[in-house]
């Protein structure tokens, strides 16, 4: 009864959740093209996507992604054969205990007739399948707590989903192991069966042949037996019994669990052991049922539709609405593998900029917090968009993502939404730009501009003395601080062998580009030389000359003096940034 | 020869022609490549941002091609550049290296001077040879006009990159002209393409670009001639940008150096990937003699 209650609220739960994780997905707004769609516009544009492309030429795409990507996990095997074993043994297992084991009155025994848990193949499958998983979990266990690959995080999710599927395949097994020796259902199965009662001649028989072959721990009866005894309990188990019950040795992984209790069986089964555990094996499976949609399981639902969304989608041709939802999808399809990270290009940096959002994983995890609203803090938030716009678009995340994810179109459209809360990002004053120049057109004109003027407008507004070039200069005393900490990059310090021959200006092509070049640029290089060498910081660290240079390095080549102009150049940027942040991390605390 | 293939971020993501056509024109030329699937970013774009991450990234390259005791062949000349920055610097700076290798031993990594960093161009002129490559030249150029773009970070600082002569370079011209299409003069041909601005600011990167292009076309070049990742970027598909923004037609293709050495040694023009570039080259093989 408590059984039939608890698997229907964990039914209920698991509905429910469903239902809400589908809601969200079409109303989670992520990109700037989904602000202005409403969630009945994506529900009704979703469902006539997927009729359009069901009945279709893609449909074989779809059917190839099943079966290789899905059912096979091919892009987990090209990456990484340890991680597809491992992920082969727990999945495939899984779902054939599902199907025999758990649902075996609605599908085993209406397959097989003569189906019994007890009997083989079916005892001999079940332990088999369910040490599958239990390998599979160790070698999980193996791989996050072991082998520890650098940058790969585990979080809760992860420590969770390993922790159920342990409870409810441990459980399961000592369960089993228990219910071998265990006496007092014996008993219960031999008067329902066999219509025998403790005291008969006959039951002593049954029984003797029990405790010898079949592991039952009597409390009277132990070994050696009179063979005749034992015949004339092989009698009667081959009447009452051998029509469901295989010899349990086949049950290669909970007959040894019942050796190992056999001592303490007695007490144990006087205890009520197998009840206990059976109670834990199935509250385990119905709290991972009911919480399903809630953690990292819900992979079994939404990667396979990653899946199968992306390999028929595209950036062009699909539908904004249905892109958006997509997106809202994705960030529930991630299963938190790290094989993301394991190929990000600019993984290792995190070693030096302490920033996790770097990992492609770990900005997944934020980005998801950000959309649900979990994460609103600005000083996080801030982490989180420096974090995502650290990257390349290299693609790599992409290719490997398992579950399908188009990662890069991900972060393109976190960045774009993230710009628009007005927080100056620094590191778009750098190549990594690159990518998002070639993404222009796709980009508003003024959404485009905003976070490079902000980036620039919140360096330079530290710097007083470069917004007044008519005022006078205070030359003394220089700021031998400017001096000193301009000696991490290699040959900075080369700045104070300048003797103003503007050799440099005179050859840097962003002067020649401009007609009023000081007005433009604020400092010329040959300035910013001297200035540097007088330690006034705000004409160094002010001028826009620093964030336009090309780094051609002519002005290096050309100086006659060896000052290694462009290298000094690229030091007072990397100490703008750090001073510019350092001035965020005192605002917001 | 053996050389561990860098490619970079650029390359796989939106210029495989550049991969597919560099492979095929060194398998001709009996260069053997090989792949480090651990490669990381050069640490180039980083170096606006944070010296030490950008150097970190670099040393981690040439920690994994020290590893495999095989010398780098890179195709980017942004990235070359910012390599060899990095290994001079890591010679100089013994504290920095110390910090460096801290970090790469943890995953057992470890940054060891001497690991080569060559660019595809060097490689062709210095350890395959003009001669030799010539050999293989069975269908040579005729009356083509290349305007050879040699790039920025592969000629300066030359003291660091030591790849060319910084003020009249001549290896890349070479190059050229051994395929039989005549690598006219210039006069912007050293000047940057602008791509290290692209993204930041977009007017004064594209004037930039644009003047270089019509400086080539001015001179009477059929043909742009590159052999960086960013430069091509920049000369094919922002040139686009620029001319289709401005509601114009694009004013000079550009072409990767391995494709049009490749064209001339007659190998397959999907192995070299022709159609990928944004403004279209496929009229080059017009010029290829019979």
């Amino acid at each position: 009864m408590f059984y039939y209650i608890s698997l229907y609220i964990s039914l209920a739960i698991f509905i429910g959740g469903l239902i809400y994780k589908i809601y969200a997905w079409l109303s989670y707004k992520i990109g700037v093209d989904s602000k202005d769609i409403p969630t009945s516009k994506r529900l009704s544009s979703a469902l006539k996507g997927i009729v359009l492309t069901i009945f279709s030429a893609k449909i074989l795409t779809l059917i190839n992604v099943f079966f290789l990507d899905i059912i096979l996990q091919r892009k987990v095997f090209n990456e990484d054969f340890f991680r597809w074993l491992t992920h082969i043994l727990i999945y495939v297992a899984f779902m054939l205990l599902l199907f025999m084991h758990a649902l075996d009155k609605f599908i085993t025994s209406a397959i097989f007739p003569n189906y019994s848990a007890t009997l083989n193949p079916f005892l001999f499958l079940r332990d088999l399948f369910g040490a599958l998983v239990i390998i599979g979990v160790c070698m999980a266990i193996y791989r996050r707590f072991i082998l520890r690959p650098p940058r790969l995080k585990t979080n809760s999710m992860d420590t969770y989903a390993i922790i159920i599927l342990a409870v409810i395949m441990l459980s399961g097994i000592i369960l089993e192991g228990t219910k071998i020796g265990s006496y007092s259902i014996y008993k219960s199965m031999v008067s329902d069966y066999a219509g025998l009662e403790e005291g008969e001649e006959e039951f002593k028989a049954l029984t003797a042949f029990w405790v010898d072959k079949f592991g039952t721990v009597s409390p009277d009866l132990k070994a050696p037996f009179e063979a005749t005894l034992l015949e004339e309990g092989k009698e009667l188990h081959e009447m009452s019994c051998s029509g469901c019950h295989s010899r349990p040795q086949w049950a290669f992984v909970g007959y040894p669990v019942a050796k190992v209790f056999k001592g303490a069986a007695l007490g144990l089964d006087k205890g009520g052991i197998h009840t206990l555990l059976w109670y834990i094996h199935f509250l385990a499976c119905f709290i991972g049922l009911a919480y399903l949609p809630f953690s990292k399981f819900l992979h079994i639902i939404t990667s396979p539709l990653s899946l199968l969304a992306n390999s028929v989608m595209d950036k062009k041709g699909s539908e904004p609405a249905n892109i958006a939802t997509r997106q809202a999808l994705e960030l529930d399809a991630c299963t938190h593998c790290g094989a993301c990270t394991s190929r990000c290009s600019v993984g290792i940096i995190v070693e030096e900029i302490e920033n996790e959002n770097i990992l492609p994983s770990e900005k997944l995890q934020s980005i998801k917090a950000i959309v649900t609203k979990k994460q609103t803090d600005e000083t996080r938030f801030r982490l989180i968009l420096d974090g995502t716009y650290l990257c390349t678009n290299c693609h790599r995340c992409t290719d490997v993502c398992p579950a399908g994810i188009n990662l890069e179109d991900l972060w393109f459209s976190a960045r774009e939404d993230m710009f628009q809360k007005d927080y100056p990002e620094f590191s778009i004053l750098s190549p990594l730009s690159f990518y998002r120049g070639l993404m222009r057109e796709s980009i508003p004109q003024t959404d485009y501009n905003r976070p490079l003027i902000q980036a620039r407008e919140a360096i330079a507004s530290k710097y007083e003395l470069i917004k007044t070039p008519d005022k006078a200069v205070n030359l003394t005393p220089d700021n031998q601080e400017l001096r000193d900490s301009l000696l991490l990059s290699d040959q900075a310090a080369t700045f104070s062998a300048c003797f103003g021959c503007q050799t440099c200006t005179n050859v840097c092509p962003v002067v020649a580009a401009y007609e009023n070049p000081k007005d433009v640029l604020g400092m010329l290089p040959h300035q910013i030389m001297y200035a540097t060498g007088l330690g006034i910081k705000d004409l160094a660290f002010g001028s826009q000359m620093l964030w336009d240079c090309l780094t051609c390095y002519q002005c290096q080549e050309q100086c006659p003096q060896g000052v290694k102009v462009t290298d000094v150049l690229y030091e007072l940027k990397n100490l703008a940034i750090k001073n510019a942040e350092r001035k965020v991390e005192s605002v917001t605390g | 020869m053996k050389f561990a293939l860098f490619l970079g971020c650029n390359i796989p993501a939106r210029l495989t022609q550049y991969e597919s056509s560099a492979r095929a024109v060194l398998e001709n030329l009996d260069v053997e490549l090989v792949d480090i699937k651990e490669f990381n970013c050069c640490g180039y774009p980083l170096r606006n941002i944070n010296f030490k991450a950008s150097i970190l990234a670099s040393a981690r390259n040439l920690a994994l091609s020290e590893k495999e005791n095989l010398p780098v062949l890179i195709l980017c000349k942004c990235g070359f550049g910012m390599l060899k920055h990095a290994a001079y610097i890591l010679e100089e700076d013994a504290t920095l290296r110390n910090e460096i290798n801290t970090t790469l031993k943890k995953e057992g990594l470890e940054y060891k001077e001497g690991v080569e960093i060559k660019h595809l161009l060097s490689v062709l002129y210095h350890d395959v040879g003009i001669d030799t490559i010539k050999e293989k030249v069975t269908r040579p150029f005729k009356d083509l006009k290349i305007a050879t773009h040699y790039g920025c970070h592969a000629l300066r600082p030359s003291e660091i990159v030591q790849f060319d002569d910084p003020v009249n370079p001549s290896l890349f011209d070479n190059l050229v002209a051994l395929t039989g299409a005549e690598s006219i003069y210039w006069e912007k041909r050293l000047d940057c393409c602008g791509a290290p601005q692209f993204g930041i600011n977009d007017d004064l990167s594209m004037d930039l670009t644009k003047k270089k292009i019509l400086n080539a076309s001015q001179s009477g070049a059929n043909y742009l001639c590159d052999a960086c990742s960013y430069c091509h970027l920049q000369f094919d598909t922002v040139q686009k940008m620029i001319y289709s923004e401005a509601g114009e037609d694009h004013l000079l293709p550009a072409i990767l150096y391995p494709q049009l050495l490749g064209l001339s040694m007659g190998i397959d023009r999907d192995r070299l990937g022709l159609i990928k570039n944004q403004v279209d080259i496929t009229g080059i093989e017009g010029f290829l003699s019979e």
